[in-house]
């Protein structure tokens, strides 16, 4: 029965079987339940009297008087806004360089609810965690509700006034304005700027990014003439290569490359083909968790390894060599050489590296692979992340060197997330007119003369250029809820323009945009089309662009001269995580609290080391636990904690930025520590690596990380990963299949032929789901819009720790390796570059279901369309249902976490402005009670009533889960197993029942589906998807 | 004889006024100008309550405005058509007529935008309408509300007849055997070879005391008496929450009975979201100005509309219909799938001057009725499939029990 014979583990205290890990995985809770606040003893007699008498007078008081309730009805009611109807509006996600396109759902007026836009051709409906997160960003109580001069309320005329005649004072004298922003995507903006410099001659717009993609900017103006960003298309590469590029993750735009990376990892039966994809890099990235060969290395190998798939490439095009100096040993370059070779143009090289020299080998590989034209489109080219560094960097030295008159803080908070932050804010006095637009009080806002905060985006008219060519509008969803005023609408106003911004965006779109096009002449009809739409394109240019290999010899030289292997010293490889991003986003606590995909991690961030590392000093990490240590680089040191990252590049450490925040809000405040500091500078760019002078020193404090890995575990039962490679694939689709077989008078028998169970009858519908785990790259969006749509509380640092997190999907992240993990340096091996497989977990919506039998109260029971509803006011708390759950997707109300000052970094439900974001279709659980993914209920019984209403059967795909709907890859499909058309049904290719069979089981004739924990018969409604990896052999290193 | 004289003499009179008048207006008759075709009158009747003339105008009766019935015989069609367009205009322009109308109601009709066919075919309904008076229809909801009381058995009338009829038998029953044992006794003592405890048995004198004090009827009472405290107990729990009758005074004293009751204006004209929405909406004050800019402005009550217009704050109204959070209920789903008339859950609320809350809203009571009431399937594609494979296995008509109706996630989630 035991084919497969990889170990999985969760986590290293699973590999170094630690007592505590053994302990707790035979518990489904942790033995210590402290709920008493005050930490002393337990309540007495006394209490439990004094408690009852107050229940029976509280009952009884409750009891005489009916409450009177108020029924408020608009005075004059909108048009296009019924109570309960939901309205839905095309606009753009905006956060800094980023943005994508989106679609609102209001209720009553206020957003609730972030989705993709499908008629988006880059991202096709996808999300991350971050755009869905952010609309609870828009209720945020540490917003500013209006303008500010010196710290103390002001009104808009007043600031406009004194900042206007500084600003002419100031200009009159020739003095320096600077304008500071992130990379702005809107076009219509940079008119406005430019309004605002034509006012004031000395004005200069500077842009920077928190993450920085100038190198590749600068690296294509040294190969082409043109800094650029080009656009990729992932979708079209049979070979992908990434030398610490997490193109899946965080690098410049990541859900569109995931949408296209998952396209060539969806295969079947039919289609046996998928890409093969080749990371190297320090950390472990997601990207690097989804590679199929995924080599580690250190920060000062990136160079040359790139200058050494430079020349083997250039070996075989006849191009001159380069000098790039010496990688060492690197896996899998040799394969990578050749098989990009092959697939000349259908391959893809790119890299993290944000040093230009880099960058153009990069561009050199690509143009001799023939790459350019197909996978890569540089006449399209991207326009997030256009941040000038060295821009950047001469302005903090002109604030420094009192040049500068006056500096305009454009939604940006350089003094946290610049690198060089520390020294802007050293300068910053010498600055006469400092004013930001800053929604809150953040580092740089709180060293200012005036805010004047912005909108928020979803209380905005804007447009955005995502990539030369396509546009994506930005429309207000709800009107601004405090006296804030939008940034570009400000520079009008203080250049002497009058025009609302709203008028003057349409006015450069008239003027445009919409001579490109020829759909239609009256302007109107365009722009209605173009807002119900939300997108529109236009196409790149066809300018020729050709590499210039004169850049070459001198590209390498630089690397030669600066990636040199020091020794066996520490390198430092700093990076974004998906949720907290650069930290723009820090007091959003859905971030804070949804689990990093890899060390799964909440609520912190840490260094992240290598198991041999933490072997040699001396650190052991069990259940969180682990020690603080003191990381020092130059004159910049900082104390955090560390975590044990299988994966983890040897001589290498991480840490990720967006950390830190000192004034950010209550819930960003304080968590981690702020690694922008220690980013350096290399060719003018700035570097996200430190190649030396790394040093860590142990403090022997103790400190506790909350992670939800180790929670629940499977035990060892093998089946719940299957997985294959795609060799075996191609040969059987049944490959990895395990098919466990029950032992019964004297044969084996499928388990589903030994049952209690009756089934059950589904005339109606069959709700299930159908996941794809060669597609999910495990980046969380779903997570976070589960949390959104079904109003899923923030329990905060300590109840994570408590292990009470109340996410209804999680996403499982399993390493594996073929050693075994028996003895500590067979665990150094297998913990060295372990695979990594993502399995989305939620509730299985079993057909036998265990939890159902057990509720004392019949609070859970099961619908005749399949799913395992559960009811919340009927529940009383016995938790008999998560004990008997064999998926350990129960989640309990250990606390009241609405209205509850404990929890006040549940944003979402302890404040009236954060309420806002509720969903009113789903209740606000109380405390005591058990819940659980209701597999979107609400969004089926809508879907099924606007059916009805329209006498017709449900479309397949217009009902659809939140998790679905967000999920950038397409890894999960929802659907009715009753209808023969439905997608769910043809991929799971079900079939007609058999004479005699169960009622409720399915027929399933795709191989590549199964159930989690067959053997045990309890019949899930949710199908998984074998897990193929494109190599040659099923190995860890090859 | 004289009074004959007097008799006919008055009755001359009758008919020389009568002629008069008939004569004088035979010259205006212009009811022939009406059309009587179907059609126009079918259409005539959608214009009348579409554009809610209904709520100022009856054919057959004086509302707010005259009764219609007859108004071809009395004006010109002409008239007609320009009056219902602009009446305001026409009273300042000093039209006699529309001058007369204006000095006996006290009120200008609002101008209709209506097209001279339109009026055509409303006045072609009122002329039906008139000529072939509607018969008195019996009470629509009658028999629904009927279904919902016996929904739970037996109806109380026959348990209270059959408890005393039970009674009545006990008692008979009683005093039979009081009869038997007396009789049985003194025959007894009448015979003498008895055994001495037969004797102990025949003679013992029945004490009421020690009946009493008999510690089995000290136990039965009691325990009835704990039994039925706390069956009230627990039915008075039951309860707790229930707000059935509930009628708060509502900051406007808003009449169902006469919006809905006497002018008919349908529910749906002012509760818009109860065909396509989860709420009914409680209407917003721009729906009472469609009427009330004009009608009734000095009413004190509808002085709240326009100081609350001109305030910008909304009517705070009290809350009728308090279903607990935890339960989703969609008016949609009854009112446009299942085609339930609103009086079924609501009452007979045009007949309510001030509305109150009908039905219990408990559990209990929208779960019989998902187990009594027949899913309204008739021409819905949505259910074909349903329906057939119901068919196939029972010969009953598809319940909503029977498609999942009595699910909690049907309505908890």
């Amino acid at each position: 029965m035991k084919e497969n014979q990889k170990t999985y583990w969760k986590g290293v205290e699973q590999l170094t079987n630690e007592p505590s890990f053994v302990k707790n995985a035979e518990k489904e809770f942790p033995e210590y339940l402290p709920i008493n606040e005050n930490g002393e003893g337990s309540s007495n007699r006394r209490d439990f009297l004094k408690l009852m008498g107050f229940g029976i007078a509280a009952a009884s008081l409750a009891a005489c008087e009916t409450p009177i309730r108020k029924a408020i009805p608009y005075l004059n009611k909108p048009v296009d806004v019924d109570p309960s109807i939901p309205n839905y509006y095309a606009s753009t996600y905006v956060n800094g360089g980023d943005a994508v396109s989106i679609v609102v759902k209001t209720r009553e007026g206020r957003p609730i609810k972030i989705e993709g836009n499908k008629f988006s051709s880059m991202t096709k409906g996808g999300t991350n965690a971050q755009v869905e997160a952010s609309v609870l960003s828009l209720y945020d109580k540490e917003r500013l509700v209006g303008p500010k001069k010196a710290g103390a309320k002001t009104d808009w005329d007043t600031l406009d006034k004194e900042v206007t005649a500084k600003l002419g004072e100031i200009s009159a004298k020739g003095g320096q304005i600077r304008i500071v922003s992130n990379s702005v995507l809107s076009p219509t903006t940079k008119r406005a700027i430019s309004e605002f410099s034509a006012k004031y001659p000395t004005a200069q717009h500077i842009s920077y990014d928190s993450s920085s993609a100038y190198g590749i900017s600068e690296g294509n103006r040294r190969s082409f003439g043109t800094s650029m960003v080009p656009s990729y298309d992932f979708s079209k590469a049979k070979t992908i290569v990434s030398v610490g590029a997490d193109f899946l993750g965080t690098w410049i735009s990541p859900i569109e490359f995931t949408k296209q990376y998952s396209r060539t990892r969806k295969i079947n039966a039919e289609h046996r083909e998928m890409s093969r994809h080749y990371q190297f890099e320090s950390n472990l990235s997601l990207s690097g968790a989804n590679a199929d060969y995924r080599t580690g290395i250190r920060p000062s190998q990136a160079g040359p390894l790139v200058a050494a798939i430079y020349n083997g490439i250039a070996a075989k095009a006849g191009q001159e060599k380069v000098n790039g100096g010496n990688a060492g040993e690197v896996a899998h370059v040799t394969a990578v050489i050749n098989e990009l070779w092959t697939n000349r143009g259908a391959g893809l090289v790119v890299s993290g590296s944000n040093d230009p020299v880099v960058q153009v080998l990069v561009n050199g590989i690509n143009t001799m692979l023939g790459n350019y034209g197909a996978t890569i489109n540089v006449n399209a080219p991207l326009h997030f992340r256009q941040g000038n560094d060295q821009d950047m960097s001469s302005f903090v030295k002109d604030v420094n060197d009192g040049l500068v008159g006056a500096a305009i803080f454009f939604n940006c908070n350089p003094v946290y997330d610049s690198a060089d932050g520390q020294a802007l804010q050293a300068g910053l006095a010498k600055v006469s007119l400092k004013v930001s637009t800053s929604d809150r009080m953040d580092e740089t806002a709180a060293l200012v003369d005036y805010i004047a905060p912005d909108h928020h985006y979803l209380e905005q008219w804007n447009d955005v250029e995502l990539r030369t060519g396509h546009f994506s509008l930005v429309q207000p969803t709800i009107a601004p809820l405090f006296s804030t005023r939008q940034a570009p609408e400000t520079f009008l106003k203080w250049s002497g323009k009058t025009a609302e911004y709203y008028t003057y965006l349409q006015d450069n779109w008239r003027e445009n945009f919409f001579t490109k096009q020829s759909d239609t002449s009256n302007f109107q009809t365009f722009w209605d089309k173009t807002l119900f739409d939300g997108v529109f394109e236009t196409g790149g240019d066809s300018q020729a662009y050709s590499f210039d290999f004169s850049a070459v010899p001198a590209a390498g030289t630089s690397i030669a001269q600066n990636y040199k292997r020091n020794g066996e010293g520490l390198e430092l490889a700093l990076y974004e995580k998906i949720t907290i991003g650069n930290g723009s986003m820090a007091n959003n606590p859905w971030l804070q609290e949804a689990s990093d995909p890899i060390a799964k991690t909440t609520w912190d961030n840490y260094l992240t080391v290598s198991q041999a590392q933490a072997e040699e000093w001396g650190i052991k990490m069990d259940d969180g636990t682990t020690e603080k240590v003191t990381l020092t680089v130059g004159n910049t040191s900082a104390t955090l904690p560390v975590l044990i990252q299988p994966g983890q590049a040897a001589g290498t450490v991480g840490l990720a930025l967006g950390y830190g925040r000192t004034n950010a809000g209550r819930v960003g405040n304080e968590v981690g520590v702020n690694a922008y500091p220690f980013i350096t500078k290399l060719n003018g760019a700035n570097v996200y690596d430190v190649f030396a002078g790394v040093s860590v020193e142990k403090t022997g404090e103790s400190y506790r990380i909350a992670q939800t890995q180790t929670h629940q575990t499977f035990m060892g039962r093998s089946n719940v990963i299957q997985e294959s490679t795609l060799s075996a694939y191609q040969k059987d689709t049944k490959a990895g299949r395990e098919y466990p077989l029950i032992y019964k008078e004297g044969e084996y028998i499928k388990p589903s032929k030994i049952t209690l169970w009756g089934g059950h009858e589904y005339n109606n519908h069959h709700w299930g789901l159908a996941i794809d785990m060669n597609s999910c790259t495990g980046c969380g969006a779903c997570t976070v819009a589960c949390q959104a749509e079904n109003n899923i509380p923030v329990v905060g640092k300590e109840e994570v720790l408590n292990r009470r997190e109340m996410a209804w999907i999680r996403i499982d992240r399993y390493y594996s390796s073929d050693a075994p993990v028996d003895d500590l340096i067979a665990l150094e091996k297998a913990s060295e570059n372990p695979e990594v497989t993502f399995q989305p977990m939620m509730c299985q919506h079993c057909n036998n279901a265990p939890c159902e039998t057990v509720c004392p109260v019949a609070a859970t029971t099961h619908s005749t369309e399949g799913l395992n509803m559960m009811t919340y006011n009927r529940c009383i708390g016995t938790r008999y249902c998560a004990n008997n759950c064999p998926y350990k997707v129960r989640r309990f109300n250990w606390f009241k976490y609405h209205d509850n000052t404990q929890f006040d970094k549940n944003l979402s439900m302890n404040n009236d402005l954060g309420k806002m974001v509720l969903n009113p279709d789903v209740t606000v659980r109380s405390r005591g009670v058990m819940e659980k993914c209701s597999m979107c209920v609400q969004r089926i019984q809508a879907g099924k009533l606007a059916a009805k209403r329209e006498d017709r059967r449900p479309v397949d795909g217009e009902i659809n889960m939140a998790c679905a709907s967000a999920c950038p890859a397409d890894a999960i499909t929802f659907g009715d197993l009753n209808d023969k058309n439905s997608r769910i049904s043809q991929s799971l290719k079900i079939q007609e029942k058999e004479d005699g069979q169960g009622a409720t089981e399915r027929v399933v004739e795709e191989d590549r589906a199964y159930h989690v924990l067959e053997e045990i018969n309890v019949n899930p409604n949710v199908w998984y998807f074998t897990k193929i990896r494109n190599k040659e052999k099923q190995s860890t290193e090859a | 004889m004289l009074s004959k004289k007097l008799l006919v003499r008055f009755a001359t009179a009758c008919l020389f006024v009568c002629c008069f008048v008939f004569s004088g207006q035979e010259a205006l008759a212009q009811r022939d100008k009406i059309p009587t075709d179907e059609a126009i009158i079918k259409n005539g009747e959608g214009l009348f309550k579409e554009y809610i003339c209904n709520s100022c105008h009856a054919v057959d009766k004086k509302l707010v405005g005259p009764a219609l019935a007859g108004v071809y015989d009395r004006r010109e069609v002409d008239w007609i058509l320009s009056f219902v367009k602009s009446p305001g205009k026409m009273i300042n322009d000093g039209d006699p007529q529309a001058v007369a109308l204006f000095k006996e109601y006290n009120q200008v009709m609002p101008n209709q935008d209506l097209a001279d066919d339109q009026i055509l075919a409303i006045m072609a309904y009122v002329r039906h309408t008139e000529e072939n008076p509607p018969v008195e229809a019996a009470p629509a909801t009658g028999a629904v509300g009927d279904g919902t009381a016996q929904a739970g058995g037996v109806p109380s009338e026959y348990l209270n007849v059959i408890m005393v009829t039970l009674i009545v038998v006990l008692v008979l029953l009683l005093i039979v055997l009081v009869i038997i044992i007396n009789f049985v006794g003194r025959y007894l003592k009448d015979k003498k070879e008895l055994t001495e405890n037969d004797e102990e048995i025949v003679n013992e004198k029945f004490s009421i005391t020690a009946f009493l004090r008999s510690p089995t009827v000290i136990g039965i009472i009691t325990f009835l008496v704990v039994a039925l405290a706390a069956k009230n107990v627990i039915d008075g729990l039951y309860t707790v929450g229930v707000q059935q009758g509930y009628a708060p005074t509502q900051p406007i004293a808003f009449s169902h009975e006469l919006h809905a009751g006497l002018y008919e204006i349908d529910c749906q004209y002012c509760h818009t979201g109860v065909e396509i929405a989860k709420n009914a909406n409680i209407p917003s004050v721009n729906i009472c100005m469609n009427c009330h800019s004009d009608i009734k402005t000095d009413s004190p009550e509808i002085q709240k509309l326009y100081a609350a217009q001109e305030s910008g704050k909304p009517i705070e109204w009290v809350r009728v219909h308090n279903l607990p959070d935890l339960a989703y209920f969609n008016h949609s789903q009854h009112v446009t799938v299942g085609e339930i008339a609103c009086q079924t859950c609501h009452g007979e609320v045009q007949e309510m001057e001030v509305v109150k809350q009908f039905a219990p809203l408990t559990m209990g009571w929208c779960i019989d009725c998902h187990r009594n009431t027949d899913v309204n399937t008739q021409g819905n594609g949505y259910y074909d499939k349903l329906v057939e494979m119901h068919n196939a296995t029972s010969k009953t008509p598809m319940k909503v029990a029977d498609i999942g109706g009595l699910e909690c996630a049907k309505c908890h989630y």
